[in-house]
């Protein structure tokens, strides 16, 4: 009747970061605005909130799945509360069963400028597929 | 109305009126990612409710389905807890004003954990539908508890003016949670025919959950207090009319309407 939950595997444990760390996460270690409580709690200026998150990257992998992939992105205070958004936003319908959020700025991108230098050449490499090459008949099956 | 019925319109009740509660964030969300979760959580809610009322309504046997007790009841026939009915701004704040974040996700953290604690003892109902429908909302709850919980310990732990808002809100509604604990004969009832739980017996496990959250959130906890709502008798506060009248009036001006 009186079981005990396992809180733990509810509330995160106390961290050793120094008192008041539950108001926002850090990135870098460096720490962060935390978002006002003003706006949170009115509801009224929804965009200055967003201005104080850190943007994250958000991976699932489905069920059938093998590999995570990039689903989309989202703002959030920390990684842990990150993933928690990521729950609720991007697995509503059963697209996942595991999450991973990385944080945006961690992602280094290639520059779409250099689009022509970077991957043009590769167009005309048919040999690097391997369906160029004949393969012997006696290989059968490959 | 049997006891048994009773009780089950009590559960499917509270979750019921907390689900439009918090419905009435959807799109006024803080932020777009808190805006989706707190929706997820009146749904999981609403979804209690249709169990646990077209349960009742099978029960009571008088032709009423889910619908018809949802949005053809006036309030005094509604037996859900007080708590649960209370205006997201908080109860010293008039209607009107802006609703508080901080009141919406200590309310959650209470009746959360309360929940967490409730399905797990009604897992083992002498009534089969009732342990199921327990089942399935226990891994909900649970949720809705992560979910409150870590609220709870940002805005606790986090900057003077957010630590201020969550221990009002603490001081506003401690004295309503009394209501989950209070016997009575419905809870008499359905306890001797091992269907319910008597909300006394949870009540160390629940205190116990809390205290750790309040603990971690910096927050101070309320003294005892007396008082004791009267939302499970019919009873209710003035906050729960508005809420019906809102939540029933599409129903009732069109009645019997399917989209």
């Amino acid at each position: 009747m009186n079981q005990e939950p396992s809180l733990a595997a509810r509330v995160p444990a106390s961290t050793p970061e120094p008192l008041g760390a539950h108001g926002a996460g850090s990135v870098n270690s460096a720490p962060l605005p935390r978002p006002s409580p003003a706006q949170a709690g009115e509801g009224g200026n929804r965009a200055s909130p967003m201005l104080d998150w850190p943007l994250w990257e958000v991976f699932l992998r489905s069920k059938q799945g093998l590999d995570h992939r990039h689903v989309g992105s989202l703002h959030a205070a920390d990684a842990k509360q990150a993933v928690r958004m990521a729950r609720d936003v991007y697995t509503r319908r059963m697209e996942g069963v595991s999450i991973w959020v990385a944080p945006s700025q961690a992602i280094t991108a290639s520059d779409p400028g250099d689009k022509a230098e970077m991957f043009d050449p590769m167009a005309d490499k048919v040999y690097r597929h391997p369906t160029f090459y004949k393969l012997p008949k006696e290989v059968e099956h490959m | 109305m049997t006891p048994h019925v009773d009780y089950l319109l009590r559960l499917g009740d509270s979750s019921l009126v907390l689900g439009q509660r918090l419905a009435e964030w959807c799109g006024h969300g803080p932020v777009l990612e808190e805006d989706i979760a707190m929706t997820n959580v009146s749904l999981d809610l609403l979804g209690q409710a249709r169990l646990l009322l077209t349960h009742a309504g099978t029960l009571e046997a008088a032709g009423r389905d889910e619908d018809a007790l949802a949005y053809l009841r006036d309030a005094r026939a509604f037996r859900n807890y007080t708590l649960c009915e209370l205006p997201n701004s908080g109860i010293e704040k008039g209607r009107g004003q802006a609703a508080d974040y901080a009141f919406t996700v200590m309310r959650n953290l209470l009746y959360g954990a309360w929940q967490v604690h409730l399905w797990d003892a009604l897992a083992g109902s002498a009534d089969a539908s009732l342990a199921a429908i327990a089942a399935k909302s226990a891994k909900e709850s649970a949720y809705h508890l992560s979910h409150a919980a870590d609220w709870v310990l940002r805005f606790g732990d986090g900057t003077v003016e957010s630590h201020a808002r969550a221990q009002r809100a603490l001081y506003q509604l401690w004295p309503y949670t009394n209501e989950l604990f209070a016997p009575d004969a419905i809870e008499d009832a359905v306890c001797g025919a091992a269907i319910g739980v008597r909300g006394a017996d949870l009540r160390p496990a629940w205190e116990a959950t809390i205290d750790r959250v309040l603990a971690e959130a910096t927050l101070a906890k309320p003294a005892a207090s007396g008082f004791v709502s009267t939302g499970k008798t019919g009873r209710h506060s003035e906050h729960l009319d508005f809420l019906l009248a809102e939540m029933q009036c599409l129903a009732r001006q069109h009645p019997g309407s399917h989209w």
